[in-house]
């Protein structure tokens, strides 16, 4: 319980953290961006789970747990990526995304 | 006894075949000889011991001479039904021990100077290792499926052999008609090992022969078209036999085996391998015997008496030496079952077994005699055609008079090896079946008469004139065939009434007089006939054969079993049944497969357009379709 914030504030802010992930995954041209994107879509889950932890059942620790499991994945995630994408600025020298299409077939 | 040691005697040679096999390309033509002959040396050595022994030391107990198995669990079916693996001491393997070590020895020495500079030269020693090991296994199988294991591989030897000079169009072709010839022969003696096991619950060959055993007084339990089941496994067997002893009518494949290095013919095709189907016959003798009285056995003789009498008749008409010599063999296969097939069982009875064993053991050496000295003139004039020979018996005086003592012996001359087997035989004959002893005694006037032209074309005859001297062979190949020869004069002493007989406890045999000397006037009548023809050049033998007529164009065409098989084959076979499902295959079964992947491939091509090949469009996708279910799901819950 954090005195002066309820649930709802707190809620809506990680609301708007996910809906500009999400907004910055569809319209950004660049893969880097796009990752980052991604980060600020996890980000918010995890706060969320920690805020309905925290609200819900004050007095045992799963959420935070999972949290920080999923930071760990995010970390193991984002690497992947990284490298996936160097690799394929190996290959045709961008990181944009319409350049990337030569993969469809 | 403990006789585990023999078990030796086939792995050595395995050992040969591996060690020359792997290490093909390393080992020094020289060495690879070396090893080969070391290798049979020693396991000829093991085998005179296992027989001195079997006979001597171990001996009769109560009369007979007992097999001895020793063999482990191999496989297990059920309960009651399973294959060994063993190795099985009676006389009949023994004496099967000591004639394929000695010829496979003679023909191991014989081609260190027959081979000498050829390229393949080790891989041909790893490949007689592997033959001797496949052979030895075979003599010395415990059950049937043993031996029809080691039987397969006789058969790949042969074929690796026959297929030797591989880049030689007549040698493949020759090689592959072995094969699947052989091979067919013995789908007959697989469904025969199937049926017996279904029906007694055992491969055994100590449990299937036992007189007083289920197997064979239960015969009559199960019928099948008015013959006993098991009859028909014993023909189906019999089939298989028949395969690989080149009995009629599948006898098409050894002729054309002769394509093979020559020492090979001696060994594989003269005087082991194809003695394996009379090997198999007198293994299973007893059910032979008592099963439906003799029925199989009938069949076996008069298809050993029709095979020797056609081969015979062929064999006058051929001018390659080496397939006067296959027939010759044939006819003397067929006298070998002729005689199994009117033996009877016990004491002086069971002869015409005893004389088939002995005859099988004479054969081998005098016939691989015959084929090395074949081979030595051969390697002398460079052809296997009469007519570019004759008058050699200057040029080859040890081969000359080597060859001369195994024609002698095979056309049943006093007091060589041949005249002692052949006489125990036509005595078989006579007191069981007065018309098979007419062929007999038919097929030997003629089988003096068809060696004698061979000899009398080869070492007499016109006085041929050669190109460079033909000269005596090197001691490599003189030496095997003075050894063989010594063996041809002498093996007819052996008292093989004495050892190796249908009830193992032997019998007294004596000379049956008038019939020796029916038998000698025939043989004489016939090398006299062929001395007047072919001794001095002269256009008799044309003549006579003119008077023949159509009879002799056909027996120089085999007649013309070679176009029956490959009308059947290839005309009616081939055309009106394999290629139609061919083509079912390839146009309905392959067709319908291809079909469904081509169509995938066309409409995945007209559909892929749809994919952008952006990550976002997907994602939107995606993110448009969550967002419509949840509109809908809010919307149904507040309604």
């Amino acid at each position: 319980m954090i005195a002066g914030i309820s649930i709802y504030e707190i809620l809506t802010v990680t609301s708007i953290l996910f809906f500009t992930g999400v907004y910055g995954f569809l319209t950004r041209k660049n893969l880097i961006s796009i990752l980052m994107s991604i980060e600020l879509i996890l980000n918010a889950s995890v706060i969320n789970f920690v805020v309905i932890n925290k609200y819900l059942y004050p007095d045992i620790l799963q959420g935070v747990i999972f949290s920080v499991f999923i930071i760990a994945v995010a970390a193991a995630e984002t690497a992947l990526a990284v490298a996936i994408i160097i690799n394929l600025y190996r290959q045709i020298s961008s990181v944009e995304v319409k350049d990337t299409e030569i993969m469809k077939y | 006894m403990n006789f585990t040691y023999i078990i030796l005697i086939p792995l050595i040679p395995l050992a040969v075949f591996l060690l020359l096999g792997i290490f093909n390309q390393k080992i020094k033509p020289a060495i690879s000889g070396y090893i080969g002959v070391g290798g049979l040396t020693t396991s000829a050595i093991l085998s005179f011991y296992t027989a001195y022994q079997y006979f001597f030391v171990h001996g009769k107990v109560d009369g007979v001479y007992q097999t001895l198995v020793q063999k482990t669990t191999w496989m297990n079916f059920t309960d009651t039904l399973a294959i060994d693996m063993g190795v099985l001491v009676d006389p009949i393997s023994i004496m099967m021990l000591i004639v394929v070590s000695i010829v496979s020895l003679m023909v191991h020495i014989y081609s260190r100077g027959y081979m000498k500079g050829d390229e393949g030269y080790t891989r041909f020693f790893a490949f007689l290792g592997l033959f001797s090991f496949s052979m030895f296994g075979l003599v010395l199988a415990t059950n049937l499926f043993q031996i029809y294991i080691f039987w397969e591989l006789v058969g790949v030897s042969s074929y690796l052999l026959i297929g030797y000079y591989y880049t030689k169009n007549s040698a493949v072709a020759a090689a592959k008609k072995a094969f699947i010839v052989t091979r067919f022969a013995d789908l007959g003696f697989l469904i025969g090992i199937l049926i017996v096991g279904y029906y007694t619950g055992t491969f055994d060959f100590e449990t299937l022969n036992n007189p007083e055993g289920s197997a064979i007084l239960n015969w009559a339990a199960t019928s099948f078209m008015g013959l006993s089941v098991l009859t028909w496994a014993l023909i189906l067997i019999f089939i298989g036999g028949a395969g690989k002893s080149a009995m009629f009518p599948l006898h098409i494949w050894l002729p054309d085996a002769m394509e093979g290095p020559t020492p090979v013919s001696a060994l594989i095709h003269a005087a082991t391998m194809v003695v394996a189907g009379v090997y198999l016959v007198a293994r299973l003798f007893p059910m032979y015997y008592f099963i439906e009285d003799g029925f199989a056995l009938n069949i076996v003789a008069y298809v050993g008496a029709f095979s020797s009498l056609f081969a015979a008749i062929i064999a006058i008409t051929q001018t390659d030496i080496k397939r006067v010599l296959a027939f010759s063999t044939m006819s003397q296969l067929g006298y070998m079952m002729l005689a199994l097939g009117v033996s009877g069982y016990d004491g002086h009875n069971g002869v015409g077994y005893m004389a088939s064993m002995f005859h099988l053991f004479t054969h081998a050496m005098f016939k691989a005699l015959l084929f090395l000295g074949a081979g030595s003139v051969i390697h002398a004039v460079h052809s296997n055609y009469l007519k570019d020979m004759g008058g050699l018996r200057k040029y080859m005086p040890i081969t000359n008079i080597t060859f001369l003592i195994a024609a002698l012996a095979i056309s049943g001359v006093f007091p060589l090896s041949g005249f002692w087997s052949k006489d125990e035989i036509l005595v078989a004959a006579f007191e069981h079946n007065k018309l098979i002893y007419g062929v007999g005694i038919f097929v030997a006037g003629l089988t003096a008469f068809y060696m004698f032209r061979l000899y009398f074309g080869i070492f007499w005859g016109k006085n041929t004139k050669y190109e460079h001297a033909p000269h005596e062979s090197p001691i490599s190949m003189t030496f095997p065939l003075v050894v063989l020869a010594l063996i041809s004069v002498f093996s007819g002493f052996i008292p093989f009434s004495e050892l190796v007989t249908a009830d193992r406890s032997g019998f007294e045999a004596h000379l049956n007089i008038p019939l020796a000397i029916v038998a000698t006037i025939v043989g004489f009548v016939g090398i006299i006939l062929a001395y007047v023809f072919y001794k001095k050049e002269n256009d008799l033998s044309t003549k006579y054969a003119k008077s023949f007529g159509l009879f002799y164009k056909w027996a120089s065409h085999k007649f013309y079993f070679d176009e029956i098989y490959m009308f059947v084959t290839k005309k009616i076979l081939f055309n009106n049944v394999a290629a139609p499902i061919a083509k079912f295959d390839k146009k309905i079964v392959d067709g319908t497969m291809e079909g469904i992947g081509n169509k995938t491939v066309v409409i995945s091509k007209k559909i892929k357009g749809m994919q952008s090949g952006k990550v976002q469009d997907y994602a939107f996708a995606f993110i448009a379709g969550v967002v419509i279910v949840a509109l809908v799901f809010i919307y149904l819950w507040t309604n």
